[in-house]
């Protein structure tokens, strides 16, 4: 083995890397509100009293998790300009990110709420709440801390996923990192780097859903 | 069944319920239930594990949807349409055995959220009847604590307190003390009884025959989904009719 490391195109692309880390942290954070928002929308729509609306959210479920991300997003890009609808690769990144984690989002939060005592509900109605704001203001944040963790690690892996979108070309750390790679072909420099910023942010989104949990889910239980 | 007499005393019922049957599937849980209780009477509801005490008084604020029969609230005939079971519900309190406070707010929120939420009530207002509330349950210097560090009878209290701020007229008990360490037992006892004094209208499904004895009205006993006795608590408790309220006494006082 006689390779010598160079670094140099490394640090001459830093400024270019540093602003990618900064585009995968935008895609990581726009996918999860999304996914959020599918999630607790699917969960929503899960317990409806409308059986059609029920069966949707399991077919969507089902559908995604039992396809890949890589497909999906692909499928995305490329099929809805047939139905009239372009978008840039950015956008595009971000819907597939917030589908992808918003059904596996729907059924962490599933089990969140299905492990509230039914008292709660009760509680809740016999005071004369409705079905909806019972949902929203006494079952959703216990549940949700509930599922927590969970949600944090699939939120990590989301983080981790939105190197995928460098597929599509979306502004991001992985996309970025093969431009360097590919004019410099110093492939062991640029992608020991490229590992180091993922495990950056991997941490820092860590320490972000900890922050975000220590101050939301302040309340003491038993 | 309904004769005048009847259909006179459910006019001025503060509760009325007639031939009231409920099914969980095929199973009857409740068979041909008639009750009418006056404003400010004390109902206390006994019988067997699984007689229906529970779900006779989760049909009158329509926790449970009964299929046969008539329930009235304060003259509001509960049907299964939203706006009539919204209508009752906020005429009717409830408390449960596992207390049910919601463990993500403070004690002081957890008596607030109902008023605010359902009647419109602003936030100086609810705040003001919950703390009102809350020092009449003799726990108003907890008010910001949560519920998890609370002891059980306390959190029975905020319950009490909880369910009070929204006016009711009716307060319905499942068992308010069946989930406490005994030395509890007293305080949650003693807070209903005060309540009662005040002149609510009360069923209490309990098996604290002290507190029959002493606040009850009359007793109710079921067994099997019906109601197999009715008496006020003198008769109830020294000349039973049924042998079922006998046996049924029996286990139960020969308990303590
Ligand atoms: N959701 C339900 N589905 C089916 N059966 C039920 C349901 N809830 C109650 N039951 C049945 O109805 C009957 C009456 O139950 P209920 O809870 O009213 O009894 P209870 O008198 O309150 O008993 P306990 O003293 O144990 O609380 C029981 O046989 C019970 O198994
Ligand atoms: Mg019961």
């Amino acid at each position: 083995m006689n390779y010598t490391l160079d670094f140099t195109p490394v640090i001459e692309g830093m400024p270019n890397l540093l602003t990618a880390c900064l585009g995968t942290f935008m895609l990581a954070i726009s996918g999860m509100l999304l996914a959020t928002v599918i999630g607790i929308g699917g969960v929503v729509l899960r317990t409806s009293k409308i059986k059609l609306l029920r069966w949707l959210v399991i077919g969507f479920v089902e559908l995604i998790r039992n396809t890949p991300f890589l497909v999906q997003i692909f499928f995305i890009y490329f099929a809805l300009p047939l139905a009239g609808i372009r978008l840039d690769p950015t956008p595009t990144a971000i819907i597939a990110l917030g589908i992808n984690g918003g059904a596996y989002a729907i059924e962490i939060i599933r089990g969140g709420v299905q492990s509230i005592s039914k008292g709660q509900m009760e509680a809740g109605l016999a005071l004369g709440l409705h079905k909806a704001q019972v949902f929203r203001l006494i079952i959703l944040k216990p549940a949700l801390r509930a599922i927590f963790p969970s949600l944090t690690s699939q939120f990590v892996l989301l983080t981790l996923t939105t190197s995928i979108a460098s597929a599509i070309s979306a502004y991001e750390l992985t996309s970025v990192s093969q431009r360097i790679e590919s004019d410099s072909f110093r492939s062991f420099e640029v992608y020991f780097t490229v590992t180091a910023f993922y495990l950056v942010i991997s941490w820092l989104m860590m320490r972000l859903f900890a922050f975000f949990s220590a101050r939301y889910f302040a309340y003491p239980v038993k | 069944m309904s004769d005048i007499s009847t259909t006179k005393a459910t006019a001025d019922a503060m509760i009325s319920m007639t031939g009231v049957a409920k099914w969980y599937g095929a199973f009857q849980a409740l068979n041909d239930i008639n009750i009418s209780v006056r404003k400010g009477e004390k109902i206390v509801l006994c019988g067997p594990s699984g007689s229906g005490k529970s779900t006779l008084i989760r049909c009158i604020n329509h926790l449970e949807a009964y299929q046969q029969g008539e329930i009235r609230v304060g003259g509001i005939l509960l049907g299964h349409q939203a706006k009539s079971i919204d209508a009752v519900r906020r005429e009717v309190g409830m408390v449960f055995q596992q207390f049910n406070l919601f463990p993500h707010l403070t004690v002081l929120q957890n008596c607030m959220l109902a008023p605010m939420r359902a009647l419109g009530l602003g936030k100086a207002e609810a705040e003001g009847r919950a703390r009102q509330l809350l020092e009449r349950v003799k726990i108003a210097e907890q008010a910001e604590k949560y519920p998890a560090q609370l002891s059980g009878g306390q959190q029975q209290r905020v319950a009490i307190a909880r369910a009070l701020c929204m006016r009711p007229q009716v307060m319905l008990f499942d068992e308010p003390t069946s989930a406490l360490d005994p030395e509890m037992v007293k305080e949650v006892l003693d807070t209903m009884i005060d309540l009662a004094r005040e002149g609510m209208t009360m069923i209490c499904v309990t098996h604290e025959m002290g507190f029959a004895r002493q606040v009850a009205d009359r007793v109710i006993f079921m067994a099997s989904g019906a109601i197999v006795e009715e008496a006020p608590p003198a008769e109830f408790f020294s000349d039973p009719k049924h042998e079922r309220t006998r046996k049924f006494l029996g286990e139960i006082l020969g308990r303590h």
